[in-house]
């Protein structure tokens, strides 16, 4: 299964703002997409189009976060995603 | 919601065909078409209206512990109820997002993504697959989710009273009743509400809003500080008002306190005059004095730098309240010193050579910080809150009175300082070394613990000036809290003992000799008549809200020191707090033919 990792680089960690933006962008594309923080079991991660699995993933600043998806044109969304996590979406 | 009522004719259901036994048919004895009937609560923003009403929603309520499906309802249906219940409250929350702009834009936009979040929506659908209902379902599942977020902590804390937003909307939805919040009309109305809260300061439009009208919240409640900084015509704690129907007609006199159902000629009248003369009180000509010239500076209280110059605009001779919250609510983390330098230079600005006071930062109890303040606290009134926070997380007072340092830097202000919530004399040596530390060499505390106001003396040995906070002063010394409606008699400055109060901390100024300044801060300053008594009490300023300084210099300038001393003397020796503000306002007659 295609993954990727991404270090978070939003000030305030993955919270309500930057989470919605990376929601909204989860939820434009037709794949399933999870969500884990780096070395936990890829059957622990959490489904990345929900705002409130987000942010219980408590992912703060400078954390590394593990997206994977399946499917045709995964790795091409996964690149996009992880473009997101590491633009500081505060800062904007 | 308050049953009980104190009013001469409570009118529970609101209909028209009560029998009519108000107040003014009884007094005037005349037979009234229409039937009357009033209802008394305390007046707080004067201000005379005629008009329709609407009802603010109550707060959604729980569902039954153990509500379970209707029988024949499968739980396939059940969910989809609920599903369309959250896409319909998303809908909403974008519609809304639509008009705000910034960050709240994406605040709202993120809430509107948690309505119909899978993990939410995923939870409460298990639920009823073990037989809850669709309300009882989304109830806990999103109790499960905030009390997770807020166990996080910190960043995500706050999140969690979002998620409880979100759940009271889904179950009203699911209800068929009307969302929570301020309730949207094309035409103006005058709302009726149990009470409100500061968040709904943000959704409320002034331009639709003609007056408030609470059936519960006190004369120090939050209502009372909208309605005062909205200009909006208040009465507060008028029990049994909400038991109204949208629509009914009213007339609201916010000095009087009383709200009139179906309304006549008179008060026509009356509400037309009131408009007349609220064009005609003459603006404030920027100097506060009594009618025999002693000087009585009238300051305005702001929350930031569009405020600051409204109350420049309308005479203040100054700030003699910054709330520096403004710079911190609505974060998660404390703002950077070049964020709290630009916000209050803005404020500073607006004011060349004349003086601003700067509270530090007041969190806690009714203004929660998630970085700053726990929010688990069984007593949060008398908890960490105010200067007290500088305990349980030292830096962040200091690195505020740094950016007030700098930011007064290269300003014509002068840049004074205080601290909230200081209870001793060795809190107020230690802030006062705080702030000669960061090179800022006015410092003040605030008199709000009744503790400081009866060790005045010993704490103006260590600071330059003191100023009264009328609101938590009284909530303290009646021990009534400010937001409860049946406290409401309680907590009102007129209290012969909080004016005992004032009385004591002008005196311990006096006795420390160095003729150091006693003013007012809280909204007992913006009340034109008890402006009066305090400065009848030796209270040097009051500031107040920019849109009470045309009203309270009116009244000001129509009595001379020794009459104020008097009214003052009547108040102190009153029985009761209602017999202090009676005796006052019968020797003011100007109160009355203005309207106030």
């Amino acid at each position: 299964m295609p993954e990727r990792t991404a270090v978070i680089a939003s000030r305030v960690g993955l919270h309500a703002r930057p989470a919605g933006i990376f929601v909204a962008a989860v939820g434009a594309l037709p794949l399933e997409i999870t969500i884990a923080r780096a070395g936990e079991p890829a059957d622990e991660a959490m489904d990345a189009s929900s705002i409130l699995s987000i942010m219980s993933l408590g992912a703060s600043n400078g954390d590394t976060v593990v997206l994977r998806a399946e499917g045709e044109g995964a790795d091409e969304a996964l690149d996009s995603l992880v473009k997101i996590l590491e633009t500081d979406l505060d800062a904007q | 919601m308050q049953k009980t009522s104190r009013s001469s004719q409570s009118n529970e259901s609101g209909k028209a065909d009560l029998p009519s036994a108000g107040l003014r048919t009884a007094a005037s004895g005349t037979d009234q078409s229409k039937p009357a009937s009033t209802f008394s609560g305390f007046g707080v923003n004067p201000g005379r209206i005629v008009g329709p009403i609407m009802l603010m929603p109550p707060m959604v309520h729980e569902p039954a512990k153990d509500e379970q499906r209707v029988e024949g309802t499968s739980s396939e249906e059940a969910t989809a109820a609920l599903q369309n219940a959250a896409k319909a409250v998303q809908a909403s929350l974008r519609a809304r997002s639509v008009e705000a702009s910034g960050a709240g834009r994406e605040v709202l936009e993120a809430t509107a993504l948690m309505a119909i979040d899978p993990m939410l929506i995923n939870s409460a659908a298990k639920l009823i697959g073990e037989g809850a209902s669709a309300e009882r379902a989304i109830w806990d599942a999103a109790a499960s989710v905030a009390k997770m977020l807020h166990g996080l902590g910190g960043l995500m804390a706050e999140r969690s009273t979002d998620v409880l937003d979100v759940r009271g909307r889904i179950v009203a939805e699911l209800r068929g009743v009307a969302a929570p919040g301020i309730p949207f009309s094309d035409s103006p109305y005058i709302l009726v509400a149990e009470d409100l809260a500061p968040a709904d300061t943000a959704t409320l439009d002034p331009s639709k809003v003609l007056a408030l009208v609470t059936s519960s919240g006190g004369p120090q409640s939050h209502t009372v500080i909208i309605a005062r900084a909205l200009g909006l015509p208040a009465v507060v704690a008028a029990a049994g008002v909400n038991a109204l129907t949208d629509g009914t007609v009213v007339f609201v006199d916010g000095g009087a306190g009383t709200v009139l159902v179906n309304p006549g000629i008179e008060e026509e009248n009356l509400a037309k005059a009131w408009i007349a003369n609220r064009a005609n009180l003459a603006l404030f000509d920027g100097t506060g004095r009594l009618k025999d010239g002693h000087l009585v500076p009238l300051l305005s209280n702001v929350g930031g730098a569009s405020d600051a110059v409204a109350a420049a605009a309308a005479g203040a001779q100054g700030v003699g309240l910054l709330r520096t919250e403004f710079c911190f609510l609505d974060r998660d983390t404390e703002p950077t010193l070049a964020e709290q330098v630009q916000a209050y230079r803005g404020v500073f600005d607006a004011f060349p050579g004349k003086k601003v006071v700067v509270r530090t930062l007041d969190a806690g109890a009714d203004k929660p910080l998630p970085f700053l303040t726990d929010a688990s606290e069984p007593n949060p009134a008398l908890g960490v809150r105010g200067y007290r926070t500088h305990i349980t997380s030292p830096g962040v007072l200091e690195r505020q009175l740094d950016a007030i340092h700098q930011a007064s830097e290269g300003t014509e202000a002068q840049v004074w300082v205080m601290a909230p919530m200081i209870a001793t004399a060795e809190e107020a040596r230690h802030f006062a070394e705080l702030c000669c530390g960061a090179g800022l060499t006015t410092p003040g505390v605030m008199v709000e613990v009744p503790s400081a106001a009866l060790t005045a003396e010993s704490i103006l040995k260590h600071v330059d000036f003191v100023s009264l906070g009328t609101n938590d002063l009284t909530q303290y010394a009646m021990a009534a809290d400010r937001q409860l409606g049946p406290l409401a008699a309680l907590n009102t400055p007129w209290q012969p003992a909080v004016l005992r109060l004032i009385q004591l901390t002008v005196a311990g100024a006096r006795a420390e000799g160095n003729d150091k300044p006693v003013g007012v801060c809280g909204e007992a300053a913006a009340d034109p008549a008890l402006a009066v008594v305090l400065v009848g009490l030796g209270v040097s300023s009051l500031s107040m809200t920019a849109r009470a300084l045309s009203a309270v210099a009116a009244i000001l300038a129509s009595v001379t020191l020794v009459e104020a001393q008097h009214l003052a003397e009547l108040a102190l020796s009153a029985p009761t707090a209602t017999d202090a503000r009676r005796l006052v306002r019968d020797n003011l007659p100007l109160l009355n033919s203005l309207g106030l």
